[in-house]
């Protein structure tokens, strides 16, 4: 497992709304999967932080919960994105890729001069 | 307190933690079903059901943590922190229980009194009138060289309703008691005549039952009658076939047709309880003047347009009517202020009087927060340095101001809702009548939004005062022991400053409640020109079934006159029109003066007719002439006596006695036999007016008072008087006996003057108590802090006279500054007070020296107890105190 990263702090939260946005409502295992796959199997994530993570969501407003039955007539609570959780993934979307990507000039501009 | 707290704590502590247990339950749940999926993809990719497990739970990172893990990651340690900061302010208040009580205390009282005094300015002059659109309604009036608020004639009030061109609707009312027949005899009932129209102009519509018709106010039109909701319940048990009834009223019967709302009233008819119409004849006498009126403005129409309208009205009435209408003019007032602007200042007085009250208490609690602040420079001290931010400290304080607040509020409101009560008892029945408008006194709406600005702003400046002074000083300073650095100093002007507003406002508030208090005595010592002690009156009225025509009762006054004054202890008799010392005036009239060329058309004075021993039986002074005497009936020519301010303003330069005067050209004229002093006719606190007397013999009336003079106790004269005619006429309703000194103190003057007297009283000393403690708190304080320095002083050789000096010198100049400073104040303050003042000017030297006085006084002595403290240090222990 030590080519695996470790998910930094801050970025789980845009994982889970990202996941929710295309995905649909969806149970937190559903998510923790879900974020695995997208990454290629790279990224390890301990299954037991997403919790706290979607609470604080819950709380902030972005995310709602509803209890209801997954694909294997199993009973799970579901998660869907609200308006502002929407609002508030285009935002740290945007502000995620201006980030990236000045950082990616960066390196690209410093890797050059020496 | 102890018992409240655990209460609170219980209520909240299990408010969470259902909330709290049922969330982890949920969580649980979400747990299970996540493991199970996991453990059902395990083994769908080949694991056996005991490795799936294992590796599900591996992957989560154990069931506990994550529990742990969810808990941590919710807002829920904030508000635990918040219940933690509440927890320590209550620790903290039992901790020094002292300043705790007084803060809140102090507090209480303070919004107690504003409270208690906001919700009768709200019920008063917050709440709108109970009407329609009751902005646009108007109070109509007369204006005479007597007054500018008389009433109308109805001739006057016909023309004035068809030539205007400003009022949607003008209507006219009265209060009109009457003789209601019951089965066991007549009753005198309150009641009032309107117009037809009259409701519909206030927008009232009867609950029950339909309003007057249009025109059913005229002479011609059937009688008809609409009762008042409190009338219905009591005299028809709220029975819906009260509806068509006939009452019959002062022997007239009349048919129910209506009843009011139950929330209706009309303040200027009092609690009236028969609602009739008017019945005037358009023939009636235009000098007759016995109406009041109201009209709704038309939209677009202010007042002053208005007033112009009516104005212009009335000098036409004036040229075309010489007789009747000659100096009339016409008087609008706002309906509101009709029925509450008599105590608009009064209640504006008040309420600032608590505000200032509220003020200096506010201060007082601050400049606690602030020596407490600074007792505990160690304890913040040792927060911060053990990593508590200055955010974290400051919030700990406003928390301890918010839990400060918050109790003084809830003792506040509470007091206040029982001091309302206390208040409205104690204001006399017969005013509580005139007042409907207090019956919806009480804790409501606009009283908690007043609660709670009053309680934010305390709140904030006991947050601001120990932020204030936290960010002032450098917080290490506190850990140093005996560390005085700047921060003493800095407090002390804190502090010093404090003290003076507080000095400045209890000056003034001492000063109004001086002015007041001045006002009252003199209110109730000024010459009123009778002797009100050891005597009584009461009301008769004879009904027109017992006495047929008015010759009957004026025997009848002068039988029960002789009667009377056979009782044991009465030393004399008189009947009178009204008894001295009323809320109102009695009848106005204009009248000419006999060989004086043109008409006199500003001649008016109030007329009262009396029986020969009126002026004896009060004690009034006779100037010149001579009184009544019981031969002066009918029969006899006609005379009558005139008071001094009469004689003074129509015959100043003549001798009255002898001269004749008539009302007007179609009546005899009447000869001046003599001249009194003036008599308090009106209201205690009013200027005299002319007045002209008449032998009650020459024109008697159906209702009337018995005044007699006794010797012995004057309340138990009452019973037997009421006794004594009921046996000699027993057809004679007996009512309204009062002591005349009771009279006094009960009428509205003296109730008013009393009552801002006692409660500006009450605020000022209050005001002297916390100013007083706050300057002792402060010199205290400041003698504890320098203790060593005196003791450095003495030990240099300083005599304990100059220690005196230097403590006394201190409070001496915040006295000083206090004193005067309240001074200006003060002169700023009563300025606007000038018009609730009697006899006393604003500017009272007196009063101002002596408040400057005693303050002053007060506070040296006050300072004077720490100042023997620092004296009587001893400089050996001083120094090495620390």
């Amino acid at each position: 497992m030590s080519d695996k990263t470790d998910v930094w702090q801050g970025t789980l939260a845009l994982m889970v709304l990202k996941t929710i946005e295309t995905m649909g409502p969806l149970h937190g295992y559903g998510i923790a999967r879900r974020i695995e796959q997208t990454s290629g199997d790279v990224l390890s994530l301990n299954y037991g932080t997403l919790y706290p993570a979607l609470l604080k969501l819950e709380q902030e407003g972005a995310i709602q919960s509803e209890w209801g039955v997954s694909d294997n007539n199993r009973k799970a609570k579901f998660y869907s994105l609200t308006r502002s959780g929407r609002k508030q993934l285009e935002k740290e979307a945007r502000n995620w890729q201006q980030t990236t990507a000045i950082l990616a000039r960066f390196l690209a501009s410093t890797g050059e001069q020496t | 307190m102890k018992a409240l707290r655990r209460l609170k704590a219980k209520l909240i502590g299990l408010l969470s933690q259902t909330r709290r247990v049922q969330a982890a339950q949920e969580f649980d749940e979400e747990m299970k079903s996540h493991l199970a999926m996991h453990v059902e993809d395990n083994i769908r990719s080949g694991m056996s059901p005991e490795q799936a497990h294992r590796e599900a739970i591996l992957k989560l990172g154990g069931i506990e943590v994550t529990r742990q893990a969810r808990r941590e990651g919710a807002t829920v340690v904030a508000l635990e922190s918040l219940w933690q900061d509440i927890r320590f302010a209550m620790r903290q208040m039992k901790k020094n229980p002292g300043f705790a009580f007084t803060a809140i205390l102090i507090l209480s009282l303070g919004i107690c009194a504003n409270v208690a005094i906001f919700s009768f300015v709200d019920a008063v002059l917050i709440k709108p009138l109970p009407y329609q659109d009751p902005t646009r309604l108007v109070g109509l009036f007369e204006s005479t060289p007597l007054g500018s608020q008389l009433h109308l004639s109805y001739l006057d009030y016909l023309d004035w309703k068809r030539l205007n061109k400003v009022f949607a609707s003008v209507e006219a009312y009265d209060n009109n008691s009457s003789l209601l027949n019951t089965p066991t005899g007549e009753i005198p009932t309150n009641g009032a005549i309107v117009s037809d129209g009259f409701f519909r102009t206030l927008g009232i519509a009867p609950v029950l039952g339909r309003d007057f018709h249009s025109a059913e106010d005229l002479a011609s039109a059937p009688r008809t009658v609409i009762l008042s909701y409190a009338a219905w319940q009591s005299r028809y048990g709220g029975r819906p076939d009260a509806l068509g009834q006939v009452v019959t009223l002062d022997g007239t019967p009349n048919v129910i047709i209506g009843v009011l709302p139950r929330d209706f009233y009309f303040a200027p008819v009092g609690p009236a309880e028969f609602w009739k119409t008017l019945h005037l004849s358009s023939n009636s006498d235009r000098g007759d003047h016995g109406l009041l009126a109201i009209g709704r403005l038309k939209d677009g129409v202010s007042l002053e347009t208005a007033q112009a309208d009516m104005s212009s009205i009335a000098q036409q009435l004036a040229k075309q009517y010489p007789d009747a209408d000659g100096g009339r003019g016409a008087t609008l007032v706002a309906l509101t202020d009709v029925i509450v602007g008599n105590l608009r200042p009064i209640l504006l007085l008040l309420l600032s009087g608590a505000a200032l009250l509220l003020l200096i208490a506010c201060v007082n609690v601050s400049s606690l927060l602030l020596v407490r602040t600074e007792s505990r420079r160690r304890e913040i001290a040792v927060r911060g340095a053990l990593g508590a931010s200055r955010a974290r400290l400051i919030r700990q304080f406003v928390t301890e101001g918010l839990a400060l607040v918050a109790a003084g509020s809830l003792i506040g409101v509470t007091a206040a809702y029982w001091t309302m009560q206390l208040l409205t008892r104690l204001i006399p029945t017969n005013m509580m009548a005139n007042m409907p408008y207090l019956h919806q006194l009480g804790l409501n709406k606009h009283l908690f939004l007043f609660t709670a600005a009053i309680a934010l702003l305390a709140a904030l400046l006991f947050s601001l005062t120990p932020i204030v002074r936290l960010s002032l000083t450098n917080l290490r300073d506190g850990l140093t022991e005996g560390g005085r650095g700047t921060a003493g100093t800095i407090w002390r002007r804190l502090g010093a400053n404090l003290v003076v507003v507080e000095l400045c406002t209890a000056m003034v508030l001492l000063v109004g409640a001086g002015l007041l208090g001045k006002s009252f005595y003199r209110l109730m010592h000024t010459d009123i020109g009778l002797q009100p002690d050891h005597l009584v009156g009461l009301r008769l009225q004879a009904t027109r079934s017992g006495y047929a025509n008015i010759g009957q009762v004026a025997a009848m006054a002068k039988q029960v006159t002789q009667e009377v004054g056979r009782l044991p202890g009465v030393q004399s008799v008189a009947i009178s029109q009204g008894l001295p010392v009323g809320d109102g005036y009695g009848n106005g009239t204009t009248f000419e003066v006999i060989g004086r060329p043109g008409h006199e058309e500003n001649n008016a004075a109030n007329t009262k007719t009396v029986s020969a021993g009126y002026f004896r039986t009060i004690q009034a002074r006779l100037l010149r002439g001579r009184y009544f005497t019981e031969e002066e009936d009918s029969s006899k020519p006609l005379v009558m006596i005139v008071n001094q301010s009469f004689a003074r303003k129509y015959f100043p330069n003549e001798d009255p006695l002898g001269k004749q005067i008539r009302f007007d050209a179609s009546e005899p004229p009447i000869k001046i036999v003599g001249v009194t002093d003036d008599i308090k006719e009106g209201p205690l606190d009013a200027e005299a007016h002319p007045e002209l007397y008449i032998p009650f013999d020459q024109d008697p009336h159906y209702a009337f008072y018995v005044i007699a003079r006794t010797s012995q106790e004057p309340q138990a004269l009452l019973t037997t008087l009421s006794e004594t005619i009921h046996q000699i006429a027993p057809a004679v309703l007996i009512s309204d006996g009062v002591t005349m000194v009771d009279r006094i103190n009960q009428s509205q003057a003296s109730y008013l003057h009393r009552s801002s007297a006692w409660l500006v009283g009450g605020f000022a000393a209050l005001a002297f108590l916390l100013g007083v403690v706050g300057l002792y708190g402060v010199v205290a304080y400041s003698v504890s802090q320098r203790t060593r320095e005196i003791g450095v002083r003495m030990a240099l050789g300083a005599q304990r006279a100059s220690v005196y000096q230097l403590i006394l010198k201190e409070a001496g100049f915040l006295v000083a500054a206090g004193v005067i400073l309240g001074l200006i104040c003060s002169l700023a303050a009563t300025r606007l007070m000038g018009k609730l003042l009697f006899a006393v000017s604003a500017w009272d030297i007196p009063t101002l020296t002596a408040v400057a006085l005693t303050l002053g006084t007060s506070a040296m002595l006050a300072s004077y107890l720490p100042a023997r403290r620092a004296a009587s240090v001893n400089p050996t222990e001083a120094l090495r105190a620390e």
